[in-house]
């Protein structure tokens, strides 16, 4: 499964704006669609999301920097992410971080060179009792160690 | 006759390989039915499988692709003999001693069978209380003793009436499903599971208090709830469950990675398309909620549990547990336990059992030394606290919290001031910076930490924490800053060696 996200296009953009900016209390879900179809949310996209809600470039801004979901710039064509919580941290997660790091050559948020994968620490994906858990473009994956990163970063293109 | 096996797709089972074992049965014998279900929640034996056999169904587990040919050459399809065999998953002691009132389906049921989920005692809540009316359920609710379920413990039914006698022009039911606590996954697992019981008790909630609308805010982690809870949403109003005779509909919104918007009102503004800033209470959602409308918010697994409470009667659910804590809790049991699962049990059961007793122990074998109790904001408590009955009083007797039920074991290999200061930094990452202490305080907690640690001044600097921790503690809104003193404070307390200078902690 590649993440295959698409270059900013206005066009596609307006669209999926007016698509989804129905109902009350939009906001959220017009990001979402936004990132889905893009990868991020383009500085591009932000007027005319103000603009369909009927809200300033400010609020939106804000929006968009107030959750972590959102991200400001393309991803790789992966994205991979390592549980940080507690009940992964028992289980040794921080040192299963470290690994992948050194290993993609990246911090977190970083982008391989290879443009191949992104790699971002969540809080929680609710597999607290098979941590280390990661996911990989929402495959999850329980019990990791560097070896099965490594494999299912294998079987990603 | 086609043989049936029960194969979970629970995302926990799914981060276990279950859909590759699956494929492989599918693949090695095409004329198998695979039912795909919830989990039972035995997190250390999934993917656990079941076969459907005259004598029941026979489970077996932890299953890998490489066991398929082998288990069906030992005759898995008829229940046949196997090192891999559990035998019937009820008689497993870990379920044998359960009390599973909320989660009686999970596991069982392929959660998008609406035929299954009336077999199973489905709909039986909601026809009660169409039966008794919006008055005689709010009644119920409030007598089974019912208190919420995401941690702060307000009894169910007393949020109801008032958001039921509150005038609005609108009123709505918020379900609460972002659960962002580390070692919690009940939710995620009921939505995956028996997505029709939260359906069905959201809808009970919208008659009672007489709203007609219904939203369920998921945390985006959980692409996999997501997806089951909404094709739910869709049989659900094919059935009728939905939009027809009770005019109420439910709309899924999507969190963002913010943890705070499991706060009520964070999650309020996040639904109304803002930041999720929490809001000053008074006035509280159940007058002044989501759109300014009488509001009542929920969290997953109380909204689960009115369908029961209703079918069974307020009485049966009420005489489990103890003191005011009354009816079951989904327990998780999470981290670096052997054990690691759902837990559904009457209130009253204490910490020790569980960690020792049913999680036996640690995965790693080492001692365990701390159990993080209700979350990132939930105290760590030592095994001499072990006694402490799992019970919304109990714990707060001892400066903790249940919250919604996560239990986290670290063994003997955790350094407790370094938990301090994650503590400290998960509230810096997450806060919505409405209030100072939380905003700053957060920040310079880590600050703070970061100098015990490396051993400078750390009695003044341990002196400025405490100081630190009672302004978060008093002068924040809501839990996020005022209860990340917990761990803060309960690493400090019961595990002062770790606070020391490091010179020191080697000569000891």
């Amino acid at each position: 499964m590649v993440a295959d996200f698409e270059p900013w296009s206005r066009d596609r953009g307006a669209e999926i704006i007016a698509a989804h900016a129905v109902g009350e209390g939009a906001g959220l879900p017009v990001l979402h669609a936004l990132q889905a179809v893009f990868g991020h949310i383009p500085d591009e996209a932000v007027p005319i999301v103000a603009e369909t809600l009927n809200r300033t470039r400010a609020e939106i801004q804000g929006i968009v920097s107030f959750y972590h979901d959102f991200r400001r710039h393309p991803p790789g064509r992966h994205i991979l992410r390592l549980c940080q919580a507690e009940a992964c941290q028992s289980v040794g997660s921080e040192a299963v971080a470290e690994g992948v790091k050194a290993r993609l050559g990246v911090a977190w948020h970083g982008t391989t060179a290879d443009g191949k994968v992104t790699l971002e620490p969540v809080y929680c994906l609710g597999l607290c009792a098979c941590g280390p858990a990661a996911m990989l473009d929402g495959r999850p994956l329980g019990r990791v160690d560097a070896a099965r990163i490594d494999a299912a970063l294998d079987e990603a293109s | 006759m086609t043989a049936r096996v029960f194969i979970p797709r629970d995302a926990a089972a799914l981060a276990l390989g279950a859909d590759a074992v699956a494929a492989a049965l599918a693949a090695a014998t095409p004329s198998v039915q695979i039912v795909r279900t919830g989990s039972r929640g035995l997190f250390w034996l999934e993917p656990m499988i079941e076969v459907a056999t005259p004598e029941g169904r026979i489970a077996y587990g932890p299953v890998s692709v490489a066991d398929v040919p082998g288990l069906l050459a030992a005759g898995l399809l008829t229940g046949g003999a196997h090192p891999l065999r559990l035998g019937r998953p009820e008689e497993l002691p870990f379920l044998q001693r359960q009390t599973r009132l909320t989660f009686a389906r999970c596991g069982i049921v392929d959660p998008l069978s609406f035929a299954d989920y009336r077999a199973h005692g489905g709909m039986a809540g909601l026809a009660r209380a169409l039966e008794i009316g919006p008055a005689g359920t709010i009644e119920a609710v409030v007598q089974s003793g019912l208190r919420g379920r995401g941690g702060a413990g307000f009894p169910t039914g007393l949020k109801w009436r008032a958001v039921a006698e509150a005038p609005g022009a609108r009123k709505f039911v918020v379900c609460n499903a972002d659960e962002g606590d580390s070692g919690t996954f009940a939710d995620r697992m009921l939505m995956e599971g028996d997505p029709f019981a939260l359906i069905e008790g959201m809808v009970i909630a919208g008659i009672s208090v007489g709203a007609t609308r219904g939203y369920v805010y998921i945390r985006s982690e959980y692409p996999h709830a997501i997806a089951t809870f909404g094709q739910a949403l869709v049989i659900a109003r094919r059935e009728g469950l939905l939009g027809a005779v009770p005019a109420f509909d439910i709309e899924i919104r999507v969190g963002a990675g913010a943890y705070v918007c499991g706060e009520e009102t964070a999650l309020l503004d996040s639904i109304e398309g803002k930041r999720g800033m929490v809001r000053a209470k008074p006035p509280l959602p159940a007058h002044h909620g989501l759109f300014g409308e009488p509001t009542v918010v929920n969290n997953v697994l109380s909204l689960a549990s009115v369908p029961v409470i209703l079918a069974e009667g307020a009485a049966a659910y009420r005489d489990v547990g103890i003191g005011r804590s009354r009816g079951t809790m989904p327990i998780q049991l999470a981290g670096n336990i052997r054990h690691g699962g759902l837990y559904e049990v009457a209130f009253g059961v204490t910490l020790g059992e569980l960690v020792n007793q049913i999680g036996g122990g640690t995965r790693s074998g080492r001692p365990v030394r701390a159990v993080q109790v209700g979350g990132p904001l939930g105290t760590y408590f030592p095994p001499s606290l072990f006694d402490t009955p799992f019970d919304y009083e109990a714990f707060a007797a001892r400066d903790g919290l249940i919250g919604h039920g996560g239990v986290v074991v670290f063994d003997d290999s955790v350094d407790m001031a370094r938990q301090a200061r994650f503590a400290m930094e998960f509230c810096a990452i997450e806060s919505c910076g409405k209030c100072t202490p939380c905003r700053i305080g957060s920040t310079r907690g880590v600050e703070v930490m970061d100098r015990i640690i490396a051993g400078q001044q750390v009695e003044a600097n341990v002196a400025l924490l405490r100081d630190l921790c009672e302004t978060l503690k008093f002068g924040s809104l809501c839990a996020l800053g005022g209860f990340t003193p917990y761990p803060v404070m309960s690493a400090l307390t019961h595990f002062p060696e770790d606070f020391q200078p490091p010179a020191r902690r080697a000569a000891e």
